[in-house]
């Protein structure tokens, strides 16, 4: 099977994507932390449907971009538009954003933390519940809807963290590191299943990893990241055409093209000054 | 049977602290005989406990007057610690208006102040609600302010993106996390309880055991105030137990984020 893939090496991010058609759009954003630039000129749009991942070093920035998107920090210089939300106050609370950390509260059943989003914007108990419920078959959460927090496996606590997130049904979807604390195994288990998850949704998502072959499996976009200050330096798009099973697409030969291309991206930073 | 297990496992709990005070009041006891202390100076348990169960009616009656200054002046301090705490974590400038007034309040000696209490709001129970509250609202301010505000940051962002209001995040959030802290405090607050209770009524009352102790104590009645200190310490230890056993309910509704008791002697 052919693969379509594109490499752009330089900082000229697609800008063939229209940004007034896009779900999220960053445009020039910057951020500085005690005089230390930690993000600069940040451009990246994501339209419906679409799955983009960042990929970069530690401390390149990512996940202060996902706080920067989500709200939870203001920006310095540029803007962040999220649907019609543009202001940080107007977006803080209308995009889902779902942290590295479960970040569960103990003492809520799997139920209730599921629906913390739906109870804080005063939706009625009995609606978010049945909500939940809906979700809960889909989610593989359905028979521990009643469990406390510490009876769950670490891989179970990550997808209540993400029904949680989803469950408000905000258009943009961030995803910082969100199987990173997992084992090998429960990561790949659970790499499928998001995929087939948000298969079927309209969701703009943006994906914060370490993990190369992670961006390469889940994304339909792999942004790379430098740090010091944190740019986005270039682009693989990633299409390995609809013939492949998800099983296969691992050990693909296209799989091995865009993991050599995304890994030449991040060595070029290395060596650089 | 499971019941039956666990009664066995909590009298097995307290065979140490049991077993420790029967040696000292034995000890007490015998040494009291052997060296032939005078009655008044040192009354043997035996004696003391002679005098609670000959004036068992009169000691309850004054037992439940300190008991009933308690309870109010413990409910006062918990409701207004609670206000305090609130306002201290909401804003800075509550936080700087209140907080040094609250370290300058423990810094008078309060049983300065108790003299003056009397003079100022008579020898009713008022006094000694007010002295209650001054000894016990510090400890329970103190230790919900820091359970309030060192909340998990992260969390905090979590109920932000999900669009909570302050007013959510602290009613969903913090309070549930500060509840460990709370009781933390409650606790030092059931025990000192007592002591203000005591110091209220030495200086103005017609009732209550600490009053009991001063009178006693001026005619040389040791026992009786031996009697006293025994009812006011069974007093002390039935309000920590009470305190423990809400905090064990609490914590059982409202589990902390780290519930393991760690003994670093016992690893």
């Amino acid at each position: 099977m052919m693969s379509s893939a594109s490499q752009q090496t330089n900082t000229g991010i697609d800008e063939s994507v229209d940004s007034k058609n896009a779900l999220l759009s960053v445009s020039s954003v910057g951020f500085d932390y005690e005089n230390a630039a930690i993000l600069e000129n940040v451009n990246l749009s994501v339209t419906k449907g679409e799955f983009v991942a960042l990929v970069g070093p530690s401390g390149c920035g990512k996940s202060t971009l996902l706080n920067l998107i989500s709200g939870v920090l203001s920006v310095r210089t540029g803007h962040i538009r999220s649907g019609e939300h543009v202001s940080r106050t107007d977006r803080i609370g209308n995009v889902s954003y779902m942290q590295q950390k479960d970040l569960l509260l103990p003492w809520r059943s799997v139920a209730t933390n599921s629906q913390l989003g739906l109870e804080l914007r005063g939706g009625s108990r009995s609606e978010s519940n049945a909500q939940v419920r809906k979700l809960a078959e889909s989610f593989g959460l359905a028979d521990v809807l009643n469990s406390m927090p510490w009876q769950l496996s670490g891989g179970m606590r990550q997808r209540v963290a993400l029904l949680r997130a989803v469950l408000p049904d905000n258009p943009v979807l961030l995803l910082d590191e969100p199987f990173g604390a997992l084992d090998a195994i429960t990561r790949s288990t659970l790499q499928q299943w998001l995929l087939n998850v948000l298969d079927t949704s309209n969701k703009a998502v943006v994906l914060v990893t370490h993990d190369v072959e992670e961006a390469i499996l889940l994304a339909d976009r792999v942004l790379v990241m430098t740090a010091n200050p944190g740019q986005i330096i270039g682009e693989v798009k990633i299409d390995f055409g609809d013939s492949s099973s998800d099983a296969e697409v691992t050990t693909s030969p296209e799989f091995m093209i865009f993991k050599r291309r995304i890994l030449d991206l991040l060595r070029v930073q290395e060596i650089a000054p | 049977m499971i019941i039956r297990g666990s009664f066995k496992a909590a009298l097995l709990n307290w065979i140490p602290a049991v077993a420790t005070t029967i040696a000292l009041i034995i000890a007490w006891e015998v040494l009291v005989e052997v060296l032939d202390v005078k009655r008044w100076l040192l009354p043997p348990p035996s004696v003391i406990g002679a005098e609670i169960y000959g004036s068992f009616g009169f000691l309850l009656r004054h037992t439940q007057t300190t008991l009933v200054e308690i309870l109010i002046g413990f409910a006062v301090s918990v409701g207004l610690a609670g206000l305090l705490a609130s306002g201290i974590v909401w804003s800075r400038t509550v936080e700087r208006t209140i907080y040094p007034l609250i370290i300058t309040s423990q810094t008078v000696p309060i049983i300065t102040l108790a003299p003056l209490l009397i003079i100022w709001v008579g020898t009713d129970i008022m006094s000694k609600v007010i002295v209650i509250v001054l000894f016990t609202f510090f400890p329970i301010v103190i230790n919900l302010v820091s359970g309030l505000r060192y909340v998990d940051q992260e969390m905090v962002d979590m109920f932000r993106t999900l669009g909570a209001s302050p007013w959510q995040i602290f009613r969903k959030l913090m309070i549930p996390s500060a509840l460990p802290s709370f009781f933390a405090g409650l606790k030092v607050a059931a025990v000192v309880s007592v002591i203000g209770a005591v110091i209220g009524e030495w200086f103005g009352s017609s009732a209550g055991l600490g009053w009991l102790m001063k009178v006693a104590g001026g005619q040389f009645q040791t026992a009786k105030v031996f009697a006293a200190i025994v009812l006011l310490s069974i007093l002390a230890m039935a309000l920590f137990a009470a305190v423990v056993a809400m905090e064990k309910w609490s914590l059982r509704k409202y589990p902390p984020t780290a519930n393991r008791v760690i003994r670093l002697g016992e690893s």
